[in-house]
Formats: structure tokens, sequence, C-alpha cells
């Protein structure tokens, strides 16, 4: 898939398969070939208002075509932070 | 605290402006993200994983109750309703929309809050010891020069185009509290033999990729001559400093590829060459910048009140007496400093909510005045010694009273890869479970002064290097792993740690501290012994044996 932030909020986005942005992972463009993840790389990066900073990152494809994110950067990105914010009582 | 003159607010203000036409056009896309970069990062705007990071400076770490405030609101009606406090004396929000940047920086403009330089390549914020002006025993308060500094590089073209940013910390105390030998430019102000004010100068110092200790340039350059002086330094840098390498470009590499003698050669030369540029400081200049701070009316107290007689039995509050309250220049008062590492937290987040409670117990205790420290804990600069006991509870109440400041669990820890594009792995999770390891205040107290810095990749925004135990997030096939480095200091004896071995995955990261520190418990010759002293008397082969034997 092809990830950036958004421009005007630097939310994280996913390019879709219909030339657009989404916020879920679940909807992003999938590709398996580097022919295929260039150009949707090439699309991506040409929304130089819409989106900062695309690149190609990996997922991984559950049984039943449920879309993870590849590596720990990407599920930080897509979940969220890892940690608690609030002191947990000792 | 510091008036700011009116020049400044019009500075401010006019570029606040200046930046909301500028995030007006790119969202328009009149700006291409490549023409905008340089813009924003100029107004401490950066990305990070999940959303822009708005970088905003403390010079020299002092805050009014009314500008904590604001950052409290910025932190509530731009972001999530928290801030980070940083090691630079800046505070960081995590969270902030690109289309309201501008309104925030409106909001800290009208507290005379800014963003400028703090990132860049450029004169970043001058930091200071957090107890300027408050310390016993300090020469004189160091903000003085870290204001002449800042008014004199702020925009000025010069170094707003630097071969990489630079970085200066002031201290004028003993003691040093700015980590001045691992800044670009780290000044001492003492008074010589002759009874005059001025600087012994160390330059290259710095941690990142390659970590160097600062070494002493001048013993002595008179008060007057700073400018000059710092001038002189920065132009030789400006002209030998490598602009073709990223890593190669920051003036420590210079200093080290040209020797701090031939440096020292240079700088002197130029500043010869220089002659009186008008950059001699007056007598009245300098008591113009001094006359901006002004110092509370203290008043005459006893040294040893009843208040705090009685409190004395009760044996939490004299724990965290014993642990954060500190002496002051002045009889009956007290400097206090309000830990930002309550166990399970992020090391230096703290909410709006406490900002605001902080800015209360301010106005009321410490006559309405903030500091922050590198170490990313809070303090209030002037307690009556006798108000002690009302401002401990106060603390607890709203969290800030943890009784851990200087010790296993008051932790220096950069976001790490929970927030930041260019980790390796993360940081604040291994501090959140260290705190909950040595979550026992007594067994904290028994281990004594003991400084763990995280950073979760080689930039070492978390200090590791100069750590006690010093923790590097660094990545192996996908995993994440930590390099653990001993016997870092970031003080007077500043020193880079060693590393103790082959890196460890996340999951025995507090596992091996916690064996490191109980080496130190059986190893120590005394109790008074610190971990870093016995590191330096025995060696890191200990400390290794014991992690590694059984591993
Ligand atoms: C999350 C956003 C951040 C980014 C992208 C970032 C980036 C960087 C980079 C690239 C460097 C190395 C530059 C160089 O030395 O050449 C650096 C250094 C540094 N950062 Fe950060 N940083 C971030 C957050 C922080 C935070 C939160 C702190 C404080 C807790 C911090 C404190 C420092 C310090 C003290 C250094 C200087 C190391 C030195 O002396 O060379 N940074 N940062
Ligand atoms: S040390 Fe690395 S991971 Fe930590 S904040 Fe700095 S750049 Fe990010």
């Amino acid at each position: 898939m092809v990830t950036a932030n958004r421009t005007w909020d630097g939310v994280v986005i996913y390019r879709t398969a219909q030339q657009g942005w989404s916020a879920n992972l679940s909807d992003a463009a999938i590709v398996r070939t580097s022919d295929e993840a260039r150009t949707l790389l090439g699309e991506a990066t040409a929304d130089d208002v819409g989106a900062i900073g695309p690149y190609i990152a990996p997922v991984e494809l559950k049984d039943g075509g449920e879309i993870k994110p590849g590596n720990l950067r990407e599920h930080i990105r897509s979940e969220g932070l890892t940690i608690d914010l609030l002191p947990v009582p000792a | 605290m510091y008036a700011y003159d009116e020049l400044d607010r019009t500075l401010i203000n006019e570029r606040v402006s200046e930046f909301r036409d500028q995030v007006k056009r790119r969202l328009s896309g009149e700006l291409t993200e490549d023409e905008f970069k340089m813009l924003r990062l100029q107004n401490g705007v950066y990305l990070q994983l999940h959303a822009y990071m708005f970088r905003v400076a403390i010079p020299y770490g002092t805050l009014s109750s009314k500008q904590l405030r604001a950052l409290a609101r910025v932190g509530r009606r731009y972001d999530r309703g928290y801030g980070h406090f940083t090691t630079r004396q800046n505070i960081q929000f995590n969270w902030i929309k690109l289309a309201e940047l501008p309104d925030a920086l409106a909001d800290l403009a009208e507290v005379g809050i800014h963003a400028m330089q703090t990132s860049g390549n450029n004169m970043r914020n001058v930091t200071s010891d957090q107890w300027a002006g408050v310390a016993p025993g300090e020469v004189e308060d160091p903000r003085i020069w870290s204001e002449i500094l800042r008014q004199h590089t702020t925009l000025h073209p010069e170094f707003s185009f630097l071969p990489r940013k630079f970085k200066i910390a002031i201290t004028a105390s003993e003691h040093d509290r700015a980590a001045i030998k691992v800044h670009d430019i780290g000044l001492r102000l003492y008074k010589n033999a002759e009874g005059e004010t001025g600087f012994e100068v160390l330059v290259g110092g710095g941690l990142g990729r390659t970590p160097f200790i600062g070494k002493t340039i001048k013993p002595f350059v008179h008060g007057r001559d700073i400018l000059s002086y710092v001038e002189a330094i920065l132009r030789v840098y400006n002209q030998y400093g490598r602009r073709d390498n990223i890593y190669k470009a920051r003036i420590k590499i210079l200093v080290h590829e040209l020797g701090i003698e031939k440096f020292a050669r240079e700088v002197d030369e130029e500043w010869k060459q220089m002659g009186d540029v008008g950059l001699t400081l007056d007598h009245s200049v300098i008591e113009e910048v001094r006359s901006r701070f002004s110092y509370p009316a203290y008043e005459k107290l006893p040294h040893m009140p009843d208040e705090l007689k009685q409190a004395a039995h009760d044996p939490l509050f004299e724990r965290w007496r014993r642990n954060s309250v500190f002496p002051h220049k002045v009889q009956g008062y007290s400097i206090v400093t309000l830990s930002l590492k309550p166990v399970g937290a992020p090391p230096g987040d703290a909410t709006s909510d406490q900002m605001d409670a902080v800015a209360d117990l301010a106005d009321r205790y410490s006559f309405g005045e903030i500091r922050v420290g590198h170490e990313q804990n809070l303090c209030l600069p002037h307690v009556a010694k006798r108000d002690l006991p009302q401002l401990w509870k106060a603390l607890d109440r709203i969290g800030l009273a943890t009784p851990n400041v200087n010790l296993v669990t008051d932790i220096i820890a950069c976001p790490g890869l929970d927030y930041c594009s260019l980790a390796n792995a993360r940081s604040i999770p291994i501090a959140q479970e260290l705190t909950r390891r040595f979550a026992n205040h007594d067994t904290a107290e028994l281990i004594g002064r003991l400084h763990i810095n995280i950073s979760g990749c080689i930039n070492a925004c978390g200090h590791h290097h100069v750590g006690h135990i010093g923790i590097l997030g660094v990545e192996k096939n996908g995993e994440e792993f930590y390099q653990i480095t001993i016997g870092g200091r970031a003080d007077e004896g500043a020193q880079m740690g060693t590393l103790i071995g082959p890196a460890i995955p996340y999951a025995e990261v507090a596992d091996v501290i916690e064996d490191i520190v109980e080496a130190y418990l059986a190893l120590r010759d005394r109790p008074e012994e610190l971990f870093v002293d016995a590191v330096k008397r025995l060696g890191v082969e200990p400390f290794k044996e014991r992690v590694y034997a059984t591993r």
C-alpha cells in the first residue's frame, strides 16, 4: 500500500484504488508487484495538495482478506500509541 | 521574570500573520510541500508519525503563570489536552492540525511566546540553568546573557542559514545543570582572579550520531566581549563548516577535524581581524537587559519555620522534601522541583489541567513563576519554606509530587517510535516499565542518584550517551533492540557512557536494567557511592558479566 499524512491536519491516510485517500487502512489499495507500487506511489505523489510524504509500506493480509499493518511503525501509525498516556495507579 | 519590549512583540505578531498567509497558500496548493517545508520548520512545525508536531520555545526555561495557562489552552483547544516538555527547554504538542496552527501561534503570541528557531539550521533556543537567579552561590543570573545572545542571534541573517543547527547553553554555577559540555557552545560564567565577570568558552560538544564532549577554547572572555567572541566562532564555523554532508555539518565535527588548538587559533585570528564591529557590550546595554529581569519582593523569613518543623513528623512529606526541595539563595525560601515522572506515565508529559493547576500554585506560592529544566521536570523557583507542606498536598492532588527527583525513575526519554518518524524503536514504554519496576520509593532512595536516559534512535534526543545508564533503540531485522551504556554523565564532569555489550530485545530491557542496578547495590563500597562513581571505579566488566553471563 501507499501511505502519507493528510496536509491540513496531518492524519495518517492510505491511497485507495479509486485514486483518493482514506483514513482507514481497510480502504487501502493493495499492490503486489514493484511496478504496481511505483504507479500507485506516482499517483499519490502527484497529489501534493492533499497529502505529504507518500511512501510505500508493507501490509499483512490475513485469512479472510483483512488488511493489517506490515511492521511496528505502520502498526503504530494505524492503531495509535502503544502507551497509556495517564499514569497507571501503582 | 522577563519583560519583552515592543520590538519583540511586533516581531512575534508579524511572524504569526506571515505564517497564517503561508499556511493558507499551502492549503490552497499555491505552495508545494517542498516550498513550504522550510517555512513550517522555521515556525517549529515538524511532521511526525500521526500528525504535525509543534515545538514552542521557553527561553532559558522561564515561564509566567499566564504563559503556562496559554500553553495549557493550546493543549486543550488544538491538541489532545497535554504537552511534552523536552530536554531543551521547549514544549511539544503532538496532534496539532496545520489548518489551526496559525491560531495556536496567535494565542501564544498574546503572552509573548513563539516557536522561532526551534528547528532548522539556525541558532536554537539559548538554554540555561533552570535555577538561574535563585541558586545559592551563583555568580550572577545567567539568563541576562542568554537574553543578550538571543536578541543578537534571533533572525540574524548570518545565523539563519548556518551549515547546521546551533545550540548554546549557559550556566553560572559550579554545578552544571544546563549540560553545557554537550552543546555546540557552552558558556560558564565566573569571576576571575581580578574579580571581573566573564566566561569560560567551550565548543564542539554534542550528542547524536557522533558524540563529543565540548572542549575549552578560551579560559576567560570578558562579559562585554562575549557577543563578538561568539560571532568569531560562528564566522569560522560558517566559513569551514561542511555543508556538503549533513552528518558532518555540526561544529563538533569541524572542531574534531581541525583539532581544538587550531580551531582556537582560527577563532582568535578572526576575532582580532573583526576589530570593533560594534559588538562590544556597553555597560548600559547589559544593565538594560538586567533591568528587564524582575525578582520577587522576598520577605524576611526564618530559616526553619514552625510549619516545616511540624510537617517533618510526616514521613511522606519528609521523603518528598528530601527529594524535591532544594536550597534557595534567599533565607526562608526553597526551590521546588515538580516531578513529571509519575510511575507508569510518559516522562515529561503534562496535561493541560495539570499546567493550569501548576499556574495557580505558582501564583499562590512562587510569585507567579515556573521554570522548565532539561531533565523534563518543572520547578517553582521561589517557595517560602512555611508554604512547603501546603504546596506538597496540593501537588500530590494533581499527581506532581512523586518523590523521585534524580532517582532511578526520574527518566529522560524522547518520544521514540510512538510518535517520531525517525525512530528505530520505542522509548516511552521502556521508561514506563522501568518506573513500574522501581515503583517502590524506598528502594529507589536506597539506590540513590541514578539517571536513566532513553533515545529511540541515534539522534539522541533523549541524551542516552550521557545517562548514568543510557538506552538506545536500534533495529535488528525489523525488531526493536536496545544498546545499553553505563557511566555517562551530563554535568561538569560530562562523559559518554560505555557500551556494555550486544543489543538486547525489547522484552528484556527492564530485566537487564534491574540486573545492572542489583550488581551495583552488591558492588558499591558504601551506600554513598553513586552508581556512576561505582562504574568509574570498577569499569564496565562486572556489570557486563552480570548481564550477559546468564543470557
Ligand atoms: C519527535 C520529533 C523530533 C524529531 C523529528 C527530532 C529530530 C532530531 C534530529 C534529527 C536530531 C539530530 C540532529 C543532529 O544532531 O544533527 C535531534 C537532536 C536532538 N533532539 Fe530531537 N527530535 C524530536 C524530538 C525531540 C524531543 C522531544 C527532544 C527532547 C526530549 C529532543 C531533543 C533533542 C536534542 C537535545 C538533540 C541534540 C542532540 C545533540 O546534542 O546533538 N528532540 N532531534
Ligand atoms: S532520538 Fe530519534 S527517535 Fe527519539 S525523538 Fe529524536 S529523532 Fe526521534
